[in-house]
């Protein structure tokens, strides 16, 4: 079987190991790296290749599983059960409108950190208490 | 099969009868299952605690359980790499894993310790006394690991190794913990080395243990606070402070909720051994001890 997520810890990023591995998970999901069925890499391929304690993998998957967006199943594996989000990344209408947004930011003299601060206000303004 | 794989009770360690003592008052539970980091500054106690529990000291005083049994009684199902990685000199890269299943009749993994040694390009033909620091390393990790121990002991197993190989190893380490369960403690002086593969911390420092526990609980029960200079951190634990100019910041062990403006935040776990090291004066915290009482 092909392995479609691979998980890159950071070690400096100041967030917790297994987080990491929830987001990058959920990141795959969105962008439909990871669809329906899928199996994610086993806790032992996993700390193979990243040396990470085996017990933060699996704490992760079963964070991932009280989500909702995975199921373990009994010497198989653990499974999406769903993706998320429902707008593809690229070539739909809402990526076209926040990149000509974005195009237009530069050409008002905004530089990348700027847009990054103003595009997080904006989310933060509007998704209030809600991860 | 027990649930603790190393249980110490006032273990002392004395060397010689007017000696210092390399260890003294240690009470600690590892139980099994886990990876955990044995963490102090050079000369702490950290070979002397691992060489114990490995059998090839014997106390002073207080009691040590490894394995459900003594020390010597679970030599069999230890596997120990010391810090100065001891070989044959004069054997080859394969005659010492030979040698590794006719000292281990019954449960040697050729296959495991093989792999290990292939995965560094050894040659088998080639003679321990020409391999360089991290070979070396690497060909004590396969005797250790084709043992399959259900306890590895590994008295800075890292330390002479390159990054490449050092994440490699740790990896091996981590597919042998996932796979078969075993407990692993593994010493180092540098954190950052251990952080991300232990889930269990024995922080040593001055012959004591300092903390001892889940690296998840220990860090939950700290926090790192930043307050105005005058503030009273009673009733809570200070690990450590230090004022500069109008804050004051802190380490703390919380009695009770902080208040909000305190903006606590959770210690790194270098923020939390250095802290301890800093202040051998600070109270010992081992959550998982009062757990078991």
């Amino acid at each position: 079987m092909v392995r479609v997520v691979e998980y890159r810890i950071d070690r400096r990023s100041g967030v917790a190991t297994y987080v990491q591995i929830v987001q990058q998970t959920k990141q795959a999901l969105r962008l439909g790296h990871l669809q329906q069925g899928d199996r994610l890499p086993t806790a032992r391929e996993v700390v193979e290749a990243t040396a990470i304690n085996p017990n933060t993998v699996l704490k992760a998957y079963r964070e991932l599983e009280r989500e909702g967006l995975v199921e373990a199943r009994r010497g198989l594996g653990t499974f999406v059960k769903r993706s998320l989000g429902t707008a593809p990344a690229a070539e739909s209408p809402l990526h076209d409108e926040l990149d000509a947004w974005v195009v237009r930011a530069r050409t008002a003299g905004l530089d990348r950190d700027d847009v990054a601060a103003l595009f997080t206000a904006v989310l933060d303004k509007n998704f209030q208490g809600e991860n | 099969m027990t649930d603790t794989a190393i249980a110490a009770s006032a273990l002392g360690k004395r060397f010689g009868r007017r000696g210092g003592w390399a260890l003294r008052d240690c009470t600690f539970r590892l139980p099994a299952g886990r990876v955990c980091a044995v963490v102090g500054p050079n000369g702490a106690g950290k070979s002397t605690l691992l060489a114990l529990a490995a059998g090839l000291l014997g106390a002073t005083e207080g009691e040590l359980t490894v394995l459900g049994t003594t020390p010597a009684g679970a030599r069999a199902r230890i596997g120990y790499v010391a810090q100065d990685k001891p070989l044959y000199p004069q054997l080859t890269v394969a005659e010492t894993l030979r040698m590794g299943a006719d000292l281990n009749p019954g449960h040697w993994d050729a296959a495991a310790a093989e792999r290990i040694t292939a995965a560094g390009d050894l040659d088998p033909k080639s003679r321990v006394r020409a391999l360089s620091g991290g070979q070396r390393t690497r060909v004590a990790l396969a005797l250790a690991l084709g043992k399959r121990p259900e306890l590895l002991l590994l008295d800075e197993p890292m330390a002479d190794l390159d990054p490449l190989a050092r994440h490699e190893l740790m990896g091996v380490l981590m597919v042998q913990a996932a796979q078969h369960g075993t407990t692993i403690a593994m010493s180092s002086h540098v954190v950052a080395e251990l952080e991300d593969s232990c889930d269990h911390l024995l922080l040593i420092g001055g012959g004591r243990v300092r903390l001892a526990g889940e690296i998840d609980d220990l860090l939950t029960a700290h926090a790192r606070v930043a307050v105005p200079a005058d503030t009273d951190l009673a009733p809570h634990t200070v690990v450590e402070s230090r004022t500069t100019g109008r804050q004051l910041s802190a380490l703390v062990r919380p009695a009770g909720p902080l208040p909000d403006d305190w903006h606590a935040a959770t210690p790194s776990l270098e923020e939390l051994v250095l802290a301890h090291l800093r202040n051998p004066e600070a109270p010992v915290l081992t959550p998982a001890e009062e757990a078991v009482a």
